[in-house]
């Protein structure tokens, strides 16, 4: 359903890749890994949009997404380095304006199960009290409620997270990839779920 | 012949280097001729103002300098707009080219304004409308100027700098109808700036000159910056 | 999402009190450097009051993205299932609310300070009404294009200053015209007109912008 086709990437002096060329089915599962640097931020931020590559596309169903804009984000969910959470609201009203803004209409329950799943509280406290795991559990809450967006992009989906946090992430990778849905996610570590493919950034000249 | 691949043709910057180097060299001989053929008109030819004396004369290089000023600005806007919308290098960097020779031609016609005004209204600076117009230009592209020195990613500063211009030349003519409507209101200076009822063809021929003379010379000038923004640019791919 | 910005402005108060604290202050710093003269003090207050108005607007612009760029909500915006022009208008709308009508409020308070007659009240009252909002998406812009770069507060100040001209101009004309006793109907509806277009041309600018800064 994507297709990445011929992508160069220049960030300020330097080439992170060159010509990379790639495809995502549905029901697939693809790791980015690379060293700190290599790109792979980039790649992610290229395939959802936020990024133009220097040269290259990527197509969404066979159409550019340049030219898709917002109904090509309505079809993917992108979890980046920063926790995108405000300090000063609570996990539950974080993870609901966070759908809205996706454009998924989600009701009070399903975001406390969400939370609950993530074993976060659904109360008021404000997540500037929060721990940093604690933060990245609240924007991964939202994976919980993305099952009918087809495409995940998860930038270091596991960073500042522990084993219990890492295996519900985990699952609900798994489950979104046995429904049909892409997975693209990055990490510079090996993780234990199954059947990724895995497309390594070198340090291109 | 097709038109628009050989327009594309000169719009790489390696195909662009050699030119601007031969279009540099000959404007710049042009605007040196002509600013001197002008100078001399402005100088020796036209005849002395009844009113104002020799003060005058410093219009040869004050009118056109504000005429390029203003110009200058819808260039750089309209080459930006072209970067934005091709997404080719070489406008931005035309873009980028223009904006310190339009500061300069801006900055010349306040200076020299203020130098024709000393004599004439008695003091260097009225709150006059073109003036104030004039001011507020410079700022617009001074604040051109400092985006684009702010962004490390030339691609950043040449699409940054786009939008800037474009909502600049939007709002150049607001500006300077609201800036001439207060004018009215303040009648402080009560000298208005408009021309001798019937200007000599000398003086007229003198300023035409200028003009073209600052022409080529803006064009010799952003050719040798554009030269220097292509180099600078292999030598970040070599 | 008005609503969402409205509620963060909500739980961070401090913020929006120190502009409009500011704006307050800025006022009243002119009559120490000029003098308490009422009548002098009767003539500036049009243009006192709007070039306050301006600074302040523009002190709580710095932070209209950057709060939302530093955690990473911006990415989130633009990848939002609405177009990015309409998510900005509203953010530009949210920042209005919350620094622009403040401004329109307490606005009275100053021209009491500079003995404004009452009957100038009104006109006051509405070219802030008309003219801030404007300046909330002229601001934007300028906010969008300096997202991220350093020394980001003065530059914003550099580009948009010079594009307020027109609003101050337009707004405290406004109020010189009632007070030398001429209807303001024109000036006002320039006014309005310039917020007319800068709805429906500043978002455009403001998501161009933001995707160049986002890269």
């Amino acid at each position: 359903m994507l297709e990445a086709i011929e992508l160069d990437c220049t960030r300020g002096r330097r080439a992170l890749f060159r010509g990379l060329s790639f495809g995502l089915r549905g029901g697939e599962l693809l790791r980015v890994a690379g060293a700190n640097g290599s790109g792979k931020t980039s790649l992610l931020r290229i395939l959802c949009g936020l990024l133009s590559p220097t040269a290259g596309e990527v197509r969404w169903q066979g159409t550019p997404v340049a030219r898709l804009r917002e109904e090509f984000s309505r079809q993917l969910v992108y979890l980046g380095h920063a926790p995108a959470v405000k300090d000063e609201l609570s996990a539950a009203e974080n993870l609901s304006i966070a759908c809205t803004l996706a454009g998924l209409a989600v009701s009070e329950a399903a975001v406390r199960e969400a939370l609950a799943r993530f074993g976060l509280p659904a109360n008021d406290v404000p997540v500037r009290r929060l721990s940093q795991g604690q933060r990245r559990r609240a924007a991964l809450a939202r994976l919980s409620l993305s099952g009918q967006i087809p495409c995940w992009f998860l930038d270091e989906p596991f960073a500042a997270l522990d084993a219990d946090a890492v295996g519900i992430t985990e699952e609900l990778i798994a489950q979104h990839v046995a429904r049909g849905g892409g997975v693209i996610y990055t990490t510079h570590q090996d993780t234990g779920i199954g059947g990724a493919r895995v497309i390594a950034l070198g340090t291109a000249a | 012949m097709n038109a628009t691949v050989k327009w594309f043709w000169y719009a790489s910057p390696q195909t662009f280097f050699p030119l601007a180097g031969t279009i540099a060299r000959w404007c710049g001989i042009g605007a040196a001729v002509l600013a001197g053929l002008g100078l001399y008109i402005g100088f020796f030819v036209a005849p002395t103002d009844a009113q104002q004396g020799e003060v005058y004369r410093i219009i040869f290089i004050h009118v056109p300098a504000a005429w390029m000023s203003m110009f200058l600005y819808v260039m750089m806007a309209f080459w930006a707009a072209l970067g934005l919308a091709f997404s080719t290098r070489l406008s931005g960097m035309l873009a980028a080219a223009l904006a310190p020779t339009g500061a300069l031609f801006t900055f010349i016609a306040l200076w020299t304004g203020s130098l024709w005004g000393k004599p004439t209204w008695g003091t260097y600076w009225v709150w006059d409308a073109r003036l104030t117009s004039e001011l507020i230009l410079l700022f617009l592209y001074l604040g051109f100027i400092a985006l684009r020195a702010a962004i490390d990613d030339p691609r950043r500063a040449d699409r940054a700098g786009a939008v800037l211009a474009i909502v600049g030349v939007v709002n150049i003519p607001i500006i300077y109808y609201s800036v001439s409507w207060w004018n009215t209101l303040h009648q402080g200076a009560s000298v208005s700036f408009t021309k001798a009822p019937s200007m000599a063809a000398t003086m007229f021929a003198g300023m035409i000159v200028m003009a073209l003379a600052f022409w080529l010379y803006s064009i010799a000038v952003s050719m040798v910056r554009v030269r220097c923004a292509i180099r600078e640019m292999s030598g970040e791919r070599g | 999402m008005v609503y969402r910005d409205l509620l963060l402005a909500l739980r961070r108060r401090s913020d929006v009190a120190t502009a409009l604290l500011f704006f307050v202050i800025v006022a009243s710093l002119f009559p120490l450097g000029i003098g308490a003269e009422p009548s002098l003090l009767r003539s500036i207050a049009p243009g006192v009051i709007w070039v306050a108005a301006l600074l302040s607007s523009l002190l709580s612009l710095g932070r209209l993205f950057a709060n939302d760029y530093a955690d990473g909500t911006l990415e989130q915006m633009l990848l939002g299932g609405a177009p990015l022009g309409v998510i900005v208008a509203a953010k530009a709308l949210a920042h209005w609310l919350i620094a622009g009508l403040p401004l329109v409020a307490i606005a009275p308070l100053i021209a009491l300070q500079y003995d404004l007659p009452a009957h100038l009240y009104g006109v006051l009252a509405l070219s802030l009404l008309l003219g801030t909002p404007v300046l909330s998406l002229i601001g934007a812009i300028g906010a969008a294009l300096t997202l991220g770069l350093r020394g980001a507060g003065v530059l914003l100040s550099l580009l948009v200053l010079p594009l307020y001209v027109p609003v101050l101009i337009l707004g405290a004309g406004s109020i010189e015209m009632v007070a030398a006793g001429l209807p303001p109907g024109g000036l006002l509806l320039l006014l309005a007109a310039l917020l007319v277009g800068a709805t429906a041309l500043a978002p455009w600018a403001i998501a161009a912008a933001l995707r160049i800064s986002m890269e």
